[in-house]
């Protein structure tokens, strides 16, 4: 057991995988020799060397391009997109490519691949370097998307997404890089499409994702404190394949929902949640489903107005007291 | 030395009359390979012409692009490819596909969205596949399969196998993004990788000297990347044969990519729905005396190859073409069950549990 950041368990995934299968290759904006802008992938072009570890240049479709030809061809790519809003000038690869080529080939082309990327809001870079882009992939059939909140499920579920024989997009919280936490030793396999209850209650659901996940948690400990509300909270880790048994068995129990989403509002992926609850459990419910997610606006890159706008322990568990008692 | 020639004209490069430097039936090629090269191109021109004919049957459903006229860059590529060697293909892709060896009767299937057809009719014409055959698809946004041609070359390097990838595209392509990215790409890497610009003159409907900064849209992009200019001509399938083959032995003696401009013309519009109006006057009948077909009936003759071995060739593509029609013709449409399958890797489409 060790206490292990973000980041670090980014970079001790990453080599976990290519330590197991020599068809592992990774290759990204200034990740090899630099160690990622984030630091996230330091150490690895040392370990691994330079035919496995390779920087590119700044051109997001022949790395995105480059990673799938090599995942139809026999190798298990990891590709990184620096920031997630990148994905803007690569995504004919996520939305045309990756995902359809499989199915209009009636099951001849493989594409197991990786794209690693940075998400989210937190480090006050502006409405371009900041965006949660999740729902941008859940929508596109043929995607998996995962998106980790703890560094132990970062290297599990990065595993699983190398060993996975789908194209998966991964989403690294950039403001949860610098967390820590407990990480047994040896070999980490966590399972894509799997929910997590981090927290068990009896009054309220919450579904959370990533850096939401920490402060509905901080959220829901401050609601039993201050108000006695006994809150689950579900970190729901994979938008693609979605854990639905977990999250209608939890509302079976508390028969009261909360998301909480960074995206902006219209189409996040609580949005499509919302939908699923009330079209396969609406009688469990005692009260409408309610969204907590950032406006529907651009990012701001100022400190104080990007904590305004983004879903905040303090705007959580006050939405979450005021609808309970209403 | 760069090859270059004046747009529109096409003649074997540094031999005006186009005329090869070696009579008889002993030069480089040889008698079996220009069979082979011929009943390619027959194959290719019968099998897209009868696909223009059932479509005005209406038998032919969805959107076509075909290559007649531009049989000889197909064919001559294929014939210097080895088994193994991979094919990334555009949407205008029926004619590499065919090339492969990819059987008339799955391609014109395809077209006809019949169940016999190369993908059951998941696929349609713009993305032919057929990966037994090297064929590893057809790419229907322009410009998305160069750097994917460009990863298969990475395995190759990574894993020491001896496959290139080959990677054909329009004119068009040349001035898209990931044209750029994917030459800067296989460069820095040194891929076994052999771009192929079919230059048809014609964007879709919009001469590419129009909308192009240079003469020549990919052999005047070369320098850029550090790649020699090679521009030839691509009506000629002696001189496709000979400029692939130095590219696969460069690609396999790890010289890195290669990327050659081969000029040419097609006979038709840009697809199904044009007319193709916007033509000059008097152009396409110039190029249909340069039509790649013609031009090699000829060679063989100069070759001292029998006018009824010619004729005995086309007589047999014909046959497999109307047999291969008739089979589409009594094929079933695909089963609605496949909707549902290949999705994701486990054959469904299970987005959630």
């Amino acid at each position: 057991m060790a206490e292990l950041t973000y980041r670090d368990a980014v970079a001790r995934g990453i080599a976990q995988e290519m330590a197991r299968d020599p068809d592992v290759i990774f290759f990204g904006e200034d990740v090899a020799k630099a160690g990622g802008v984030f630091k996230a992938t330091v150490g690895l072009y040392e370990q691994f060397g330079p035919r496995r570890v390779r920087d590119t240049p700044i051109s997001e479709q022949a790395i995105l391009g480059a990673a799938m030809g090599a995942a139809m061809t026999g190798l298990k790519p990891i590709a990184e997109i620096m920031f997630s809003d990148f994905i803007a000038v690569c995504f004919d690869f996520i939305a045309n490519e990756f995902p359809k080529s499989r199915y209009m080939s009636n099951g001849q082309t493989k594409c197991p691949l990786v794209v690693r990327t940075g998400n989210g809001a937190g480090s006050r870079f502006g409405a371009q370097h900041s965006q949660s882009v999740e729902n941008w992939c859940m929508m596109i059939p043929g995607l998996k998307v995962v998106a980790p909140s703890t560094p132990l499920d970062v290297i599990g579920l990065l595993a699983a997404a190398v060993r996975d024989p789908d194209p998966v997009i991964f989403f690294e919280h950039k403001s949860l890089y610098a967390v820590k936490g407990e990480v047994p030793d040896g070999e980490i396999l966590d399972t894509l499409g799997t929910a997590k209850i981090v927290r068990p209650g009896k009054d309220c659901t919450i579904l959370a994702l990533a850096l939401m996940v920490p402060r509905a948690l901080e959220a829901a400990k401050r609601l039993k404190e201050q108000h006695g509300i006994d809150c689950e909270v579900i970190d729901v880790r994979s938008l693609v394949p979605l854990d639905t048994q977990t999250i209608l068995g939890s509302v079976a129990r508390t028969h009261r929902v909360f998301t909480v989403e960074e995206n902006p509002r219209l189409c996040g992926w609580g949005a499509e949640i919302a939908s699923i609850i009330a079209d396969e459990a609406f009688y469990d419910l005692d009260g409408p489903i309610v969204r907590i997610t950032t406006p529907h606006i651009p990012l701001p890159a100022a400190d104080i107005l990007e904590d305004m706008v983004l879903p905040t322990v303090d705007r959580i568990a006050e939405t979450v007291r005021r609808s309970l008692s209403a | 030395m760069a090859k270059t020639r004046d747009r529109g004209t096409a003649q074997t490069a540094g031999n005006p009359s186009g005329l090869p430097s070696l009579p008889g039936l002993n030069d480089d090629i040889g008698e079996a390979k220009r069979l082979e090269l011929y009943r390619s191109q027959v194959e290719i021109r019968q099998a897209e012409q009868r696909a223009y004919d059932l479509f005005l049957q209406n038998l032919v459903k969805g959107t076509s692009h075909l290559s007649l006229g531009q049989e000889a860059i197909a064919a001559g590529f294929a014939v210097a490819m080895k088994k193994g060697d991979l094919t990334f293909c555009t949407y205008r892709g029926h004619a590499h596909t065919l090339a492969r060896g990819v059987p008339i009767e799955k391609v014109l299937g395809e077209l006809m969205q019949r169940d016999n057809g190369l993908m059951r009719g998941k696929g349609g014409s713009m993305h032919l596949t057929s990966e037994e055959h090297g064929v590893m698809g057809s790419y229907a946004i322009i410009g998305a399969h160069l750097p994917i041609a460009c990863g298969a070359a990475l395995t190759a390097q990574y894993k020491g196998q001896d496959f290139v990838s080959v990677c054909f595209f329009g004119d068009g392509t040349t001035n898209i993004g990931a044209f750029h990215e994917a030459l800067n790409f296989a460069v820095i890497w040194k891929l076994p990788v052999i771009f192929v610009c079919e230059n048809n003159l014609y964007m879709e409907y919009t001469p590419i000297h129009e909308v192009t900064a240079v003469h020549n849209p990919a052999g005047d992009r070369a320098s850029a990347y550090g790649l020699e200019k090679i521009v030839i001509d691509g009506n000629d399938a002696d001189v496709v044969y000979r400029e692939a083959q130095k590219a696969f032995a460069k690609a396999r003696a790890g010289g890195g990519p290669s990327l050659i401009e081969c000029l040419t013309y097609r006979h038709s519009g840009h697809s199904r729905a044009d007319p193709a109006k916007y033509r000059p006057e008097g152009e396409l009948e110039r190029w249909k005396e340069k039509d790649p077909i013609k031009v090699y009936r000829e060679r063989l003759k100069q070759f001292g190859i029998r006018q009824n071995v010619i004729d005995d060739i086309d007589k047999d593509v014909l046959r497999v073409v109307d047999e291969a029609t008739e089979a589409c013709k009594a094929a079933p449409n695909p089963p609605t069950d496949i909707i549902f399958t290949d999705v994701y890797a486990d054959g469904g489409w299970a987005w959630r549990n």
